[in-house]
């Protein structure tokens, strides 16, 4: 039975950035637990003649040709940006103060 | 935030410890469009002007694979000597940083299209067999300018600007296994590697592989372990070293570095550095350890890649001739000594002195041509060699003026003098220039008659058995035809005149 600790999920919000407090974590970690063993109850089903996939169409080799499409234009690919500056994407300050 | 780093000597880092190598390069693909989408991969656009909802990870947008750059990654990795995975997928590296908009790059992870090669390579006439790990495919980031600290680092930057052009270009990731036993030529061989991959890359076609503008970049792996013990130390990884004498460098300075951290019974911390071109140092960058933790998982909007085996072989017979044997080849056909065709390999001329022999000029006025004459003007004007604006054609044709008596090497030098100015083809200059040598023999030898006169003492020294004094006649017959004389005939002259 899979099963995964406070400190996996802690160190998982950690990655994807997610700040969640001590009582957030309690409340989580269980239930990803839970969700974790629903989910393998999968593999009970895939018999050893199913290989796994990682996607839903059995298929390879889509593939296009190395041909030119038109791009989006400066204004609409910089329409959605919260700031703009030179033609650029402006992104908040990368490193922090620690860096 | 910088301290100064204790080097030891680099024959005191040999006496003590072994040194091991791996070099990770990254390739960026010539093809005409990126790796999932069908935007321009051309270099130097205004900015986000060649981005689209793909590159640009904009929601409901779905990546399809560049079908070219699947071929040029298979003929890379059987250069190279791999295996072709018979089936392998894309997978996501998750990361937050702003040069991917989509917050993951779209790399190989545990299944790379190409795996277990090797490529020999030439280390001052010694051959060394590095092995390959693995050639993955992946996609270039965007570019970030970094705002508002000092000369655009991104220390101190409190907001930095993205162009997303470079976002989706293919890239295909070169990783070495680690490249023990080199020694004292550890910084040679990690040159020699880079440098001879390079020449591969180049004869493949797959990529401009230019150091310079980032086609090709390396990143050197180094670490040190206690002599003979044969364990891996804990390594560093010097992130974009950008050309080949940069390689060597980083190397021996690494090597120095960590050295003096061990002989002080210190530990070697696993991180990035990165490389200062203008003081030959490294710094710290960004620690390794919570970053490693990518959390790859399969792509779910791509399918997986199975190359069919005809496909391979197919690809296979479009492999070029191996740099290195080839070279081989060329000398033996040249008739260059070791000496000469390490001086155009050095000036990176070969292809040109190739097509100038092909286009029927000798080997020996190929070299002399490409190697001092136009090596020096390319120097002169800051330009690559490659692109002066002097052809192989127009070199073996102006050598065929000079072998025919036309021209001599100094007339020869003002058609290329007419040729970067773009005054025509050789034999126009020639006639717009009026350079062609005077063959009209009653002219020389009234030249000669004059230039006795004027010298009257010199003429009777010669006259006396001194034939070493013909020289001054000659040169000032010489000037007098303003150099277009054939110098062979003008010494006959003035010798049967004297005699």
């Amino acid at each position: 039975m899979p099963e995964i600790t406070r400190d996996e999920v802690a160190h998982l919000a950690n990655l994807a950035r997610i700040d969640l407090s001590d009582a957030e974590l309690d409340h989580l970690a269980p239930q990803l637990s839970v969700i974790l063993e629903s989910v393998a109850s999968i593999s009970g089903v895939a018999g050893d003649d199913i290989p796994p996939t990682s996607h839903a169409l059995p298929l390879t080799n889509v593939f296009r040709e190395d041909v030119v499409t038109p791009s989006l234009t400066p204004e609409q690919a910089l329409s959605g940006a919260p700031a703009v500056d030179e033609q650029r994407f402006s992104v908040p300050r990368i490193l922090g103060e620690e860096a | 935030m910088t301290m100064t780093d204790t080097l030891v000597g680099f024959d005191d880092v040999l006496a003590s410890y072994d040194p091991a190598l791996g070099l990770e390069v990254h390739v960026e693909l010539n093809t005409n469009t990126k790796m999932f989408c069908g935007c321009p991969a051309v270099f130097g656009g205004e900015p986000n002007t060649q981005v689209c909802p793909t590159c640009l990870g904009l929601p409901g947008a779905m990546p399809v694979v560049n079908a070219k750059a699947i071929e040029s990654a298979i003929r890379i990795g059987l250069a190279l000597n791999c295996e072709i995975a018979e089936w392998c997928r894309f997978a996501r590296k998750n990361y937050f940083y702003p040069d991917m908009p989509k917050n993951f790059q779209t790399s190989q992870y545990d299944e790379p299209i190409a795996f277990e090669g090797y490529l020999d390579v030439d280390v001052d006439g010694e051959m060394f067999r590095v092995e390959i790990e693995r050639a993955h495919m992946e996609e270039d980031t965007g570019k970030s300018l970094h705002v508002g600290g000092a000369t655009g680092r991104i220390h101190g930057a409190d907001h930095s600007l993205v162009d997303y052009n470079r976002a989706g270009i293919p890239l295909i990731e070169i990783v070495t296994k680690p490249i023990q036993g080199a020694g004292e030529k550890a910084p040679a061989v990690a040159r020699a590697y880079v440098s001879q991959l390079r020449d591969l890359i180049l004869a493949l076609g797959v990529s401009e592989a230019r150091m310079d503008q980032g086609n090709l970049r390396a990143d050197v792996n180094l670490s040190l372990a206690p002599k003979g013990s044969g364990v891996l130390g804990t390594r560093t990884e010097t992130k974009n070293v950008n050309s080949f004498r940069s390689v060597e460098r980083a190397v021996r300075y690494e090597m120095q570095r960590h050295a003096g951290i061990l002989d002080a019974g210190g530990s070697i911390l696993q991180e990035t550095r990165h490389w200062h071109e203008d003081t030959g140092i490294t710094t710290s960058g960004r620690e390794k350890s919570d970053a490693e933790d990518y959390r790859y998982f399969p792509e779910p909007d791509l399918v997986p890649v199975a190359p069919s085996r005809e496909s391979v072989e197919e690809l296979r017979g479009t492999l070029p001739e191996n740099p290195l044997l080839k070279r081989a080849r060329l000398q033996g056909d040249w008739g260059y000594t070791d000496l000469e065709m390490r001086d155009v390999i050095a000036a990176g001329v070969v292809g040109l002195i190739e097509e100038t022999v092909a286009a029927g000029a000798s080997p020996q006025a190929a070299r002399k041509w490409w190697l001092s004459e136009l090596g020096r003007r390319a120097n002169d004007a800051g330009l690559d060699i490659t692109d002066l604006d002097v052809t192989p054609a127009q070199v073996a044709a102006v050598q065929a003026l000079v072998d025919s008596g036309s021209l001599n090497d100094k007339l020869a030098r003002q058609v290329f003098d007419g040729l970067l100015a773009g005054e025509g083809t050789p034999e126009e200059i020639v006639a717009a220039r009026g350079l062609a040598i005077v063959s009209d023999e009653g002219a020389l030898s009234a030249a000669v008659d004059a230039a006795i006169a004027a010298n009257p003492d010199v003429a009777d020294k010669i006259r006396d058995g001194k034939v070493a004094a013909a020289g001054a006649l000659i040169g000032a017959v010489m000037k007098e035809m303003r150099g277009q004389a054939d110098a062979g005939r003008v010494r006959e002259l003035v010798l049967e005149k004297l005699s």
